[in-house]
This record gives structure tokens, C-alpha cells and sequence, in this order.
């Protein structure tokens, strides 16, 4: 007699209504491919409003893993899912704009979004390192397809390199997969976490495993040295689609690394702890220095994002709630600013043929003082200077760093940020100070300028008083297994 | 019955090669192919162990892999298409209008 598996639905609600949305998106578009884009934009609103109600719904639910263990279902994929969701709506809307402009119907861009939001939402509560990759695939592939969407030279090679990397890094995570698999015969979360404590001794087939899935899960969040492809792709991409991606994949790929480091490698911290040290401190260091060196301004914010994904992870040496809720701080804080900064980018940049070398930025706060305001704020917060979200964040993620010890850590990380203040304020300096040259090609419409004053107020708000979700990130950092 | 070890030895060589591959290789289609390559590694791997731990798990990951791994080849062969249509060419090198 064979049991047949229990199919609790309910606890992945919010990635199927992604994937269903997603889905009914993707025939609308086959079958209505000049169609508007208007309702295209709203439908992909209403399932992420739908995709963040029946994440709410499962805040207050007792926290466990359904589907046979493979999902969990707990505050901390709450929280995720909620900003990712947040995170896709201004993708969405970007990308609406960013297409409406040009008269460029790409209906399949929503489709698209859904799909890697899908993808995100499910890495953000997988509890086996199956789902994990899964997750990881579903939403590169759309990511790949979405760098690609506009059909121009430069988004096509930054798709290829892109894909090319990247399904070289899925390679990694999966050896990395099939080492823990072999070091504990289980690749649940949970069942690599109670096979590897008490076992004593040094275990080298799961520590080749779980550096193989820090080397493959690093890669998607770009940190040194795995990060060659981040410039490329954030440059070449649409800048909508930089937008989305920088923050979201971030968001995702980061909760999806306390899961397998804190929990399922969580015996392994010790010997983990001085790789993750120097992954951090090497993306801190060579990414605010690259950063100095850029001449246009989405190559530039591409570095800064390698070094702030070294500032992230630097709180994961210390294993405590505190480091979960540290990160979990930064990344809504990063990507309230970077979806902001890209935003604001796109808009000046005018058009698809996208022009952000440092010159458009010139003298900018006298043509387009609303827009040189909001990029400052976002590069203000980006910086850590406060009162900022930026701010508050370094300091809790220094703080969890050097709770664990981990104090030249955080020397360095200081050294970085310094370093990383001065290519921040040289754009601003650009806008305010000098005189503008050559035609003013950026985007007129007031509108998008009203949606992304929501980020800025979001990173200005969390700046003056983190109280407000602090708390609520504390519970979401807690992990019972 | 094969020896664990020995089939460990042999994915790592495949591995091996696969990155190889993907390093020396200028033709993205040979990428391709040599990322497919690390990939059926990666499933020998599982396998072995699946069976030396005498589970089924560890086969039916392969499984997925095998189906994950012919979807990213379709996206693969449809960006190269892609890029082969903006640039007449595939060679990974002569993809510079970004800098690596």
C-alpha cells in the first residue's frame, strides 16, 4: 500500500498565484501581442496584490514545512515575499512605462516578471535543496529572457553572458547539492541539519558540498569574484529590468542563503564563517573600488551592488537572530534605494537607446530638480549616510558582524563604505554643481516621478524610525525546525 | 556492482572536463554543450549515491535536473539565435560591445 503524499496548497498560495498570474499573462500575450499594454500592467498588479494578501494570510500560521517537507511555511518567507512583492510592482510599473514610451509592445514582459517572481517567492521558503533549485532556475531563466527583451545589440550579449555564467554557476550549486546529499542521504533542509550535528569530526564531503552552494548561490547575487558578469548585465539590460532584478534576486538569493547556511550547514558555522568572511570582504573591497572607476552611471551602480552584496553578507558570520534580522534589514533598505536609483536612471537616460554615461547627469539639478532630488536621496541612502534606511542598515549589519568577533570584518567594511561615499557624491556633485551640456532628453511624464518618490520616502522613513519594522524583521528572524 | 569512489572519481573528471569547456571554449554553442557536460556530472553523482545509500531521492533529483537542463538549452539556443541575428557571429570573444 502506498501513502499517497498529503497536497497542502494552501502553503505555497502566494508563489501559485505568481505562477497562475504568470501563466494567464503569458496567453493573453500570445494571443494579443499588439494588444495595450494597460491592462497588461494592471492585471500583473492585481496578482501581486493577490500573491502579497495570501502571503499575510500565512503570517499567523504555526510554523512548519508542508508538502512533504519541502516548503516552510514561517514569517521569514512572509517578509520576503511581501517585499518582493512590493519590489515587482515597481518593476512592473517601470517596465510599463519604460515600453509605453517607445511605443515598444512587449506584452510578455509581464508574463515574465511573474514568472521570476514566482520563481522568488518559492526560493524564499524552500526548505530542500530540490525547491532551492528549482527556484533558482525558474527565476534565472526569466531574468535571462527579460535582459534579452528588447531585441538591441547590447541587452542581447548582456543576456548571453548573462545565461552563459549563470548556467555555469547552476552547475556548481547542483555538484554542491549532490555532495551534501551524498555526506547526509537527505537534501531537506531540516534533514541535513539534524545529520550533520553530533556527528563530530571533520566532515569534508558536506563542507565541499556547502561551499559549492555558496559559490553557486554567490554567483547570483554577484559577489567577488563571481561577480564578472554584474556590469554587463546591469548595464546592457533594460533599465527596468536591472531595476527588478537587482533588488529582487538579492532579496530572494539572500533568504534562500540563511536557510542553507544558518540552518541546513548551521553545525558547519565555524568552519563556514572565515569563507563567508572573505567572500564578504573581498566583494566590500573590489567593489567599491571598481566602482571608482566607472564612467556611466548603471556600470557604476552595478559595482556598488557587488559591494553591497558584500555588506549583506558580512552579517552572516554571526548565526544569531540578530544577523537574520540585520539582513533582512538591508536588503528592504538597498532595494528601496536601488529600485529607486534605476527608476530615476531610466528617466534620464530617455528612451531605449539608453544613454547613462555620466555626462547626461551633468548639471541635472537645474533642468530636472525632481529627479536630481530623488537620485540623491536613493545614492544618499545607498552611501549609509543618514538619515537614511542605508544608514541604519550598516549599522545593524556591522553590529551583528562584530557581535560574532568578526571585527577586522567590519573595519574593512568601514574602509569600504568611506571609499564607497566618495563615488556616490561625485554624482551628486555632477548634478548639483556643474553647468549642463547638450540636449535635455529626459522624461517629461510627472507621474513616474510621483511613484518613485515612494521608494524615497520608504528609504527616508526607515531611516528616522527603523523601529517600525524592525520588530517585525526580529520575529521573521527566528527559525524553529 | 561499481565501486563509490570510483564513480565519485569519474563525475569529478567529467566535472573537470565540463569547466574546461567552459573556459576554453570561444563558440557558445560549445559552452553550451560543456555546461551540459557538468551537468551530467552532477546527475552521475546523484545517481551513484542514490544508489550506494540505496534511495530513490537522489534519482528522482536527476530526473529533475535532466528536465531543468533541456528547458535552459532552450533558452540558451534562443539567445545565441538571437545574437546570431544582431551580430552574424556566436564566437563568445568577439561579444564585446560590453567589456567583460
Amino acid at each position: 500500500m502506498i501513502d499517497a503524499p498529503r497536497v497542502e496548497l494552501w502553503a505555497i498560495l502566494p508563489v501559485l498565484m505568481l505562477f497562475g498570474g504568470g501563466l494567464i499573462a503569458l496567453l493573453a500575450s500570445g494571443f494579443a501581442r499588439r494588444a495595450a499594454q494597460a491592462p497588461f500592467a494592471l492585471f500583473t498588479l492585481a496578482a501581486l496584490a493577490a500573491a502579497a494578501a495570501s502571503a499575510l494570510w500565512l503570517w499567523n500560521r504555526e510554523t512548519t514545512t508542508a508538502l512533504e517537507g519541502m516548503v516552510s511555511i514561517d514569517r521569514l518567507a512572509v517578509v520576503a515575499t511581501l517585499a518582493l512583492c512590493g519590489i515587482g510592482a515597481f518593476g512592473a510599473y517601470l517596465g510599463f512605462h519604460y515600453f509605453e514610451r517607445d511605443d515598444f509592445r512587449r506584452n510578455e514582459f509581464y508574463a515574465l516578471l511573474l514568472f521570476a517572481l514566482g520563481g522568488m517567492a518559492l526560493l524564499v521558503a524552500a526548505a530542500d535543496l530540490i525547491v532551492v533549485f528549482l527556484a533558482v532556475e525558474v527565476l534565472s531563466l526569466a531574468l535571462y529572457v527579460m535582459t534579452a527583451l528588447t531585441f538591441r545589440r547590447g541587452p542581447t550579449e548582456a543576456a548571453m553572458k548573462y545565461f552563459l555564467l549563470g548556467a555555469f554557476a547552476s552547475a556548481f550549486l547542483l555538484y554542491g547539492v549532490a555532495m551534501s546529499y551524498g555526506a547526509s542521504a537527505t537534501t531537506s533542509v531540516q534533514g541535513l541539519a539534524r545529520a550533520l550535528t553530533g556527528v563530530g569530526g571533520s566532515q569534508p564531503l558536506a563542507l565541499v558540498g556547502a561551499l559549492l552552494l555558496v559559490v553557486g548561490l554567490g554567483f547570483k547575487v554577484s559577489l567577488v569574484p563571481f561577480h564578472m558578469w554584474t556590469p554587463d548585465v546591469y548595464q546592457g539590460a533594460p533599465s527596468p529590468v536591472t531595476a527588478f532584478m537587482s533588488a529582487a534576486t538579492k532579496v530572494a538569493v539572500f533568504v534562500a542563503m540563511v536557510r542553507v547556511l544558518d540552518v541546513a550547514f548551521g553545525s558547519l558555522a565555524w568552519d563556514l564563517a572565515p569563507a563567508i568572511a572573505v567572500l564578504s570582504a573581498g566583494s566590500m573591497i573590489l567593489g567599491s573600488v571598481l566602482a571608482i572607476a566607472q564612467r556611466d552611471v548603471k556600470r557604476m551602480l552595478a559595482y556598488s551592488s557587488v559591494a553591497q552584496a558584500g555588506f549583506i553578507l558580512s552579517s552572516f558570520v554571526s548565526p544569531e537572530r540578530e544577523g537574520i534580522a540585520a539582513a533582512l534589514f538591508y536588503l528592504i533598505s538597498y532595494s528601496a534605494a536601488v529600485v529607486g536609483a534605476f527608476g530615476v536612471v531610466m528617466l534620464i537616460s530617455g528612451g531605449i537607446r539608453e544613454q547613462t554615461g555620466f555626462e547626461r547627469f551633468r548639471g541635472l539639478g537645474r533642468r530636472q530638480p525632481v529627479l536630481a532630488a530623488l537620485l540623491s536621496v536613493f545614492l544618499l541612502s545607498l552611501a549609509g549616510i543618514p538619515p537614511t534606511a542605508g544608514f541604519v542598515a550598516k549599522v545593524l549589519v556591522f553590529g551583528a558582524a562584530t557581535s560574532a568577533g568578526y571585527w577586522p570584518l567590519v573595519l574593512i567594511g568601514a574602509l569600504a563604505s568611506v571609499a564607497g561615499a566618495f563615488f556616490y557624491l561625485r554624482v551628486i556633485a555632477l548634478m548639483a554643481m556643474q553647468e549642463p551640456r547638450g540636449v535635455d532628453i529626459a522624461d517629461p511624464s510627472p507621474l513616474p516621478r510621483l511613484v518613485l518618490a515612494v521608494p524615497a520616502v520608504t528609504v527616508v522613513v526607515l531611516g528616522i524610525v527603523p523601529g517600525v519594522i524592525v520588530p517585525l524583521l526580529q520575529e521573521a528572524g527566528v527559525l524553529t525546525w | 556492482m561499481i565501486r563509490l569512489p570510483l564513480v565519485l572519481m569519474f563525475s569529478a573528471l567529467l566535472f573537470s572536463a565540463g569547466v574546461y569547456g567552459v573556459l576554453a571554449r570561444r563558440n557558445a554553442v560549445m559552452v553550451l554543450m560543456a555546461i551540459e557536460l557538468m551537468l551530467n556530472a552532477v546527475n552521475v553523482n546523484l545517481v551513484a549515491f542514490s544508489s550506494s545509500l540505496h534511495q530513490m531521492s537522489g534519482q528522482v533529483f536527476a530526473l529533475f535536473i535532466i528536465a531543468v537542463a533541456a528547458a535552459e538549452v532552450g533558452i540558451g539556443l534562443a539567445i545565441v539565435i538571437l545574437l546570431f541575428r544582431t551580430r552574424e557571429s556566436i564566437n563568445v570573444d568577439e561579444v564585446n560591445l560590453l567589456k567583460w
